[in-house]
């Protein structure tokens, strides 16, 4: 039986045991059909022929090569948005400016920006009819259709990650301490490195976590540059959907998991950053 | 609804028994008993941690004791929530409603009532507009609290309270969070309204001056135990326990004996505690009897309605005396010269009790 | 005094302001500014009637009026259970809490492909929760229905996320004053609880809508992407893309662009609201608030 009992019982202010079970029994419900049983049914799918032909799903070359495609664009895309995340939360977070609340909402944009037109942008930029197409075609340098392409698309949808979840923390943390630390002496990459940084490592810990699960499961941006070559230009969501397509539901879902565990990895790391910041947080308040 | 002139409320008297309250292996209170008299005025006073203001929450019903019993005018109330029990509640931080404006805040406990009880919108109304008068805050009517001053906070909160026309009013260190000014202030403003409106008040409080200056009747408490009810004079003329002695203003301890009825200050003594008021010691260049002691003085700050002089014993203990203005022309004491200071009024206590 | 503490930041002896914000503003400009420049110039070429006709087409109504009403419907379904998980993880202990809390944050991490094959797999006729639905007469794949099903599991936990540390900042003080005015526990909600999260519920509902507006890649399996029927508008862009109708593409892009900015501008709107608001002085910069992962 579900044990009910409010967080914090003062009688004046809280509902019947009937009413904390029913809402409760709801939420858990809700959750459940919404979340547990999708993520449930990756592995159930994926392992629904033995481990063995959840095994053999990884031994074709074309899955093997969205695997390395996959891990390639986030290794370049995830440094990119961190070195770029860690400059807008140092300028924005640090410093008083004239139309700081613009930048803030320019660099949240690709949030909003359905991943669709994210990726069109880009071919209209650098595709054969685009802005760069003929001179690129000249050069003999192809993006779009072509790994760059997918590498570009992955930092425009990732974009915001990083800077999105060091900027809360680095502005909320004042300039005393790097004050401090520059009247002791410190230059500014000193400062950086062994004041600001070890204060915010867990929120860029987990920017960059974000930012990598993301880039390695985008798919609607990256599908509409690649060119869904199979072998060369799909990554492993675009190979999920080839497989699905051709019906291959085991192979489909063996990748799907991989992807799946990442999520899970990602939530963990989420989760262990948010418990250490409660129990720092908790003994001061 | 009471209308027009007649604003006094149907209070009750509380009476508290055997009351006790754990909150895991902390006892808030600790068997505590209180008879609280209909429409009298009574505080709470106790440093932090005594358990006021886990009584005073129990008596309003946000939260339920572990044993014991709350009568309101004789009768067990323990079976009522909070919003049965017509209490007016002012918590310390307010808990305004930050959404409504001053006029929705203060009408909100008539206008939740369910229909058959409820007002008619003019009675609401006219009510609402009787308490920002006594609050004199009608032209803030349309305000939200961010908007408000801390004083006016408290008075919105206040009338607030009232408007339900509780039976009981309940206040969580109602001036704690306010300047010093501002706080003396609304305390002659609360002992006004509670003479107006005669509902019966209780009040929590950790500052003895408040306590002492609004009060009717003072409960002293202590470790979750109630150390002394009395009259604010009784409390701080007569205080039944060292620890009321010593809460409620500065005190001098003093070990010592007692010899044919009178107490001789004896540094080895053990046993007895003397102790003696800053204002209730001489101060001299000689010596007037057997509990005259030697000092040295230390520090004197002489700017203030009394002269606060500090002086050290010849065995080390530090003594604090006030003496007037015009002893201290007369006497022209300086820093660092030998006195000698002698009680005129000392409290004896043994075991915690008060001898004489 | 906030103006004094201004002055000084401004006059910062910390280093380093040219050189980042200088990077900031040209990275920003390279990866985001000047692909979305090229979307309005390239849709400035197709000419003012083209773009008209273009976007007004019945396919692509049709395409509009799907996307926005079962995301509608989605951030709907959300507004009201999400607020509900969220006030069972503040108010309420049960096992497997914080696994669940965990959780929430699911449709964030997994990606869209993901989720889009394991719904259809248990919407489908023959799967887990597509069987006996279909027994009752209700079908879910392939439907309009699907797609609300996609969307709601994306946007589920915006309004969870905006309201929950909202109610973990609430003075628990203000339901006993509501209480010991006479306030029943419905009405303390109604006019106590409900007023002060509101805010933050409408700013999660707006993104969870935002979302579900441009999401792609968890609807398309489970669509079935019927032309007037079952096509979502940004399914409508890559069918565009695909028969090489660059303009057509173009022209729709740009109007889910301009609808995307309305949405944004709204939701910035909403958020100074939620913070602007209350005893507390307005936070400095209300925009300040924490990632929320809002993509597809």
């Amino acid at each position: 039986m579900v044990n009910a009992l409010p967080a914090s019982a003062a009688p004046a202010v809280s509902e019947s045991a009937f009413v904390r079970r029913l809402l409760i029994g709801t939420s858990v419900l809700f959750l459940g059909t919404f979340l547990l049983v999708p993520l449930g049914c990756v592995f159930a799918a994926a392992f629904a022929q033995g481990v063995a032909a959840y095994a053999a799903s990884f031994h074709d070359p074309d899955t093997l090569s969205a695997i390395r495609l996959t891990l390639l664009a986030a290794a370049i895309a995830v440094p990119c948005n961190l070195v770029f995340g860690v400059a807008a939360a140092w300028a924005i977070g640090k410093f008083e400016f004239f139309g700081k609340g613009f930048l803030i909402a320019l660099i949240d944009l690709p949030f909003s920006i359905s991943p669709v037109v994210a990726g069109l942008t880009y071919v209209l930029l650098f595709g054969s009819h685009g802005w760069f197409g003929p001179w690129l075609a000249a050069h003999n340098v192809q993006i779009i259709f072509a790994i760059p392409g997918i590498v570009l698309a992955t930092i425009f949808v990732t974009f915001p990650f990083v800077a999105r979840e060091l900027l809360p923390t680095i502005a909320a943390q004042g300039n005393d301490e790097e004050e401090a630390a520059l009247t002791l002496g410190a230059n500014g990459w000193q400062t950086f490195m062994r004041v600001t940084l070890p204060n915010v490592k867990w929120a860029l810990l987990y920017g960059v976590i974000l930012c990598n699960a993301r880039a390695m499961g985008e798919f609607g941006a990256v599908s509409v540059v690649s060119g869904h070559i199979r072998g060369l230009t799909n990554t492993m969501p675009l190979q999920i959907e080839v497989l699905y397509n051709d019906y291959q539901y085991v192979s489909a879902f063996a990748v799907a998991s991989l992807l799946a565990l990442l999520a899970l990895a990602t939530l963990v790391v989420k989760s262990v950053v948010e418990w250490r910041a409660a129990a720092i947080e908790r003994p001061s308040a | 609804m009471a209308s027009g002139g007649d604003r006094k409320a149907v209070s009750v008297s509380i009476a508290v028994r055997n009351v006790t309250k754990t909150f895991g292996s902390f006892t808030a209170l600790d068997n505590v008993s209180l008879e609280i008299p209909q429409g009298s005025l009574v505080a709470l006073l106790g440093p932090s941690g005594s358990g006021k203001t886990t009584l005073l929450r129990i008596i309003a019903g946000l939260e339920s004791a572990d044993s014991g019993e709350v009568q309101f005018d004789g009768r067990d109330i323990g079976d009522r929530t909070a919003r049965e029990r017509r209490v007016g509640f002012v918590f310390q931080h307010y808990a305004l409603f930050r959404h409504m404006t001053v006029l929705e805040n203060i009408a909100f406990g008539l206008r939740v009532r369910p229909r058959r009880l409820r007002p008619s919108r003019a009675e609401i109304a006219a009510r609402v507009g009787q308490l920002l008068d006594l609050i004199q805050l009608r032209n803030q009517a349309g305000r939200y609290p961010a908007q408000l001053s801390g004083g006016q906070r408290q008075r919105v909160a206040l009338a607030r309270a009232l408007a339900v026309e509780p039976s009981v009013l309940l206040l969580d260190e109602p001036f704690g969070a306010l300047d010093a000014k501002v706080r003396q202030e609304l305390r002659r403003w609360l002992r006004e309204l509670h003479d107006e409106v005669g509902v019966t008040s209780v009040f929590v409080t950790h500052d003895q001056d408040e306590a002492l200056e609004v009060a009717d009747q003072i409960a002293v408490m202590n470790a979750g135990k109630i150390e002394q009810v009395g009259t604010p004079d009784e409390v701080y003329h007569n205080p039944a326990s060292s620890f009321v002695y010593n809460f409620l203003g500065n005190v001098n301890l003093f070990h010592g004996r007692v010899e044919d009825g009178t107490a001789r200050i004896d540094r080895e003594a053990t046993g007895h505690l003397l102790f003696v008021r800053p204002h209730a010691l001489e101060i001299g260049r000689a010596s007037v009897g057997p509990n005259s002691l030697r000092a040295r003085t230390t520090h004197i700050n002489a700017a203030g309605p009394v002269v606060k002089i500090e002086a050290l014993t010849e065995w080390g203990a530090r003594v604090q005396v006030e003496i007037s203005q015009d002893r201290f022309a007369a006497l022209g004491l300086r820093k660092d010269e030998e006195v000698f200071i002698t009680p005129r009024d000392l409290a004896i206590f043994t075991n915690d009790q008060r001898v004489s | 005094m906030p103006l004094f503490a201004a002055g000084l930041r401004r006059k910062s002896i910390i280093p380093g302001f040219g050189l980042t914000l200088g990077f900031t503003v040209c990275y920003l400009s390279l990866i985001v500014l000047l692909p979305l420049a090229a979307t309005f110039v390239e849709t400035s070429k197709i000419g003012w009637h083209e773009f008209w006709r273009i976007v007004t087409g019945p396919r692509a109504v049709a395409a509009y009026g799907l996307s926005f009403g079962a995301s509608l419907i989605a951030a709907g379904m959300n507004f009201f259970l999400g607020t509900l998980v969220a006030w069972v993880l503040v108010r309420y202990q049960f096992p497997f809490k914080r696994i669940l809390d965990s959780l929430v944050d699911l449709p964030f991490a997994l990606p869209t492909a993901v989720a889009g094959i394991a719904l259809t797999t248990i919407y489908a006729p023959n799967g887990l929760f597509g069987r006996p639905l279909a027994a009752l007469g209700i079908h879910v794949a392939f439907t309009r229905l699907g797609i609300v099903v996609a969307l709601t599991f994306i946007g589920l936990p915006f309004v969870v996320r905006t309201v929950q540390p909202v109610l973990e900042d609430l003075d628990r003080e203000l339901e006993e004053a509501a209480a010991s005015l006479g306030a029943t526990r419905w009405k303390t909600f109604t006019r106590v609880l409900y007023p002060a999260i509101a805010p933050a519920a409408i700013t999660g509902f707006a993104l969870a809508f935002a979302r579900g507006v441009g999401e792609y890649g968890s609807v398309i399996f489970i669509a079935g992407n019927m032309p007037m029927r079952t096509e979502i508008a940004p399914l409508l862009i890559v069918t565009k893309l695909e028969e090489y109708d660059y303009s057509g593409a173009t022209a729709i892009a740009t109007l889910m662009l301009l609808i995307s900015f309305v949405l944004l501008l709204g939701i910035n709107m909403l958020q100074r609201w939620s913070g602007g608001r209350g005893e507390r002085d307005a936070p400095e910069e209300p925009l300040l608030t924490p990632a929320m992962g809002l993509s597809g």
